[in-house]
């Protein structure tokens, strides 16, 4: 074969591409099951925050409906919900709530609702609110987001349930309003949905894809 | 194709400090301005960064000879690629917390221009241990750059220094967290996109002044003449 031929240069570049592709391939190989428990951890301590483990005997990873309620979630595609239960009695909800309208776009979370209509945790996932200002919602930042923990839909009342400047209950940042705004209102989005949709959340068939919006 | 006998060592100086990729050449500043927020974060990304420079350079000086001109750009492409698509998994697997944090910005390695860059002017020119020191080097310079930025907007921003290093390191690095200004209110600017550009404007000064120190401490000393190694400029 002549040393200048465009096949020689196409049998070298597709060399490269298989001794890339056979390197990738035993990386993955390597590091798939790895890189799955991680997430698995990852997705677990996010739920351990919003709900202490030691309140449910079941495995919570895996007892998931997803729901889709865009008024409700925040976003148009389906929502998950983990459910938690003791003795088979129904403990708790994990439901991943988006609220829409944070000052820079969507705020995701983890929002942990008892069965009798508590909180028992809330937690942002993911936001991209303004470093310094609308930064106190995450965990790590400050205890602003704990202090949902206990509250329900009768405490506050109805009134209560927004930031001070618009004469409720919940603290606004110095700076920032909109934010924490968008996290109480979707967080008592969720409480009402649980509250309307009590039953249906636990009786409804693990990882069943079907909606249950009306 | 010269492949002259330049020491190792200057091959390294070279690369890391007098043509700096972050600080003189001016490549790869998408990278370096998103994720020097802390140090930590620039720690990772510039580690990352040169593990995949150092693949890249040791694997393309060793297939210069097979390379032919017209398809060298793809196979740096295929190369470099798959160099930054291991780092992406390992990563993964390995600092799954930091992978979050710096998320994108390790896929997009792949974008750095300092790499191909360095494969074309340099790896393709010269042997496998030159070019590896030449990875090393470009790397670290990089590596060094998001670094002292990250320490710079993490110090005025937060207040803090190595925040998050259990990312990193691990339980016990969270000890390793340095907080020199106690209730800092937060520097807002220094944060944002802005204090990028202004921390590296001071750190380009800083540089500057450096070397224009030393060389009038050289002028006034016996005059030495530098031969700079020929370094092209691409990308």
């Amino acid at each position: 074969m002549n040393a200048d031929s465009p096949l020689r240069s196409g049998l070298t570049l597709a060399g490269i591409a298989v001794l890339g592709v056979a390197l990738l391939t035993g990386i993955h190989h390597l590091t798939r099951e790895r890189i799955a428990a991680q997430q698995r951890d990852a997705v677990a301590m996010r739920l351990s925050q919003v709900l202490a483990p030691d309140r449910y005997d079941n495995d919570l990873l895996h007892d998931v409906i997803q729901v889709t309620d865009p008024e409700t979630f925040g976003h148009p595609g389906p929502a998950t919900v983990y459910r938690a239960r003791r003795d088979g009695q129904p403990v708790a909800v994990v439901m991943e709530v988006t609220a829409p309208n944070g000052y820079n776009g969507p705020i995701r979370m983890l929002v942990g609702i008892l069965a009798d209509g508590s909180i028992s945790g809330v937690r942002v996932v993911s936001h991209r609110e303004t470093p310094g200002l609308g930064d106190p919602i995450e965990a790590r930042r400050s205890d602003w987001i704990t202090r949902f923990e206990g509250r329900s839909l009768r405490d506050p009342t109805p009134e209560g349930w927004a930031v001070r400047r618009d004469g409720g209950e919940f603290d606004q940042f110095t700076g920032a309003t909109i934010t924490p705004r968008a996290v109480v209102e979707a967080v008592q989005r969720a409480l009402e949905y649980h509250r309307a949709h009590l039953d249906a959340l636990y009786a409804r068939q693990s990882a069943d894809e079907q909606s249950t919006d009306e | 194709m010269s492949e002259h006998r330049t020491p190792l060592g200057d091959i390294f100086t070279e690369a890391a400090w007098r043509q700096n990729t972050g600080l003189v050449v001016l490549l790869g500043l998408c990278p370096l301005l998103a994720v020097s927020g802390t140090v930590v974060n620039g720690l990772g990304l510039g580690l990352a960064t040169t593990f995949v420079l150092l693949v890249s350079n040791l694997s393309v000086s060793l297939l210069r000879k097979t390379l032919r001109p017209e398809i060298r750009i793809p196979a740096f492409v295929l190369i470099i690629a798959s160099a930054v698509t291991a780092i992406d998994l390992l990563m993964q697997a390995w600092f799954h917390d930091l992978y979050g944090v710096l998320g994108i910005f390790i896929p997009l390695i792949v974008t750095n221009c300092a790499i191909i860059g360095r494969a074309e002017a340099f790896a393709a020119r010269n042997p496998p241990m030159a070019a590896a020191v030449d990875g090393l080097g470009t790397g670290l310079g990089f590596c060094l750059a998001l670094v002292l930025l990250g320490a710079l907007r993490e110090l005025a921003g937060h207040g803090t220094l190595l925040a998050g290093a259990d990312m990193m390191f691990g339980e016990w690095a969270r000890s390793l967290e340095l907080t020199l200004v106690p209730n800092h209110p937060g520097f807002l600017l220094a944060i944002l996109p802005p204090g990028a550009f202004i921390g590296l404007g001071l750190l380009i000064a800083a540089r500057n002044a450096i070397i224009a120190r030393g060389e009038r401490r050289a002028k006034a000393g016996s005059p030495r003449v530098t031969a700079p190694v020929a370094r092209g400029e691409s990308a």
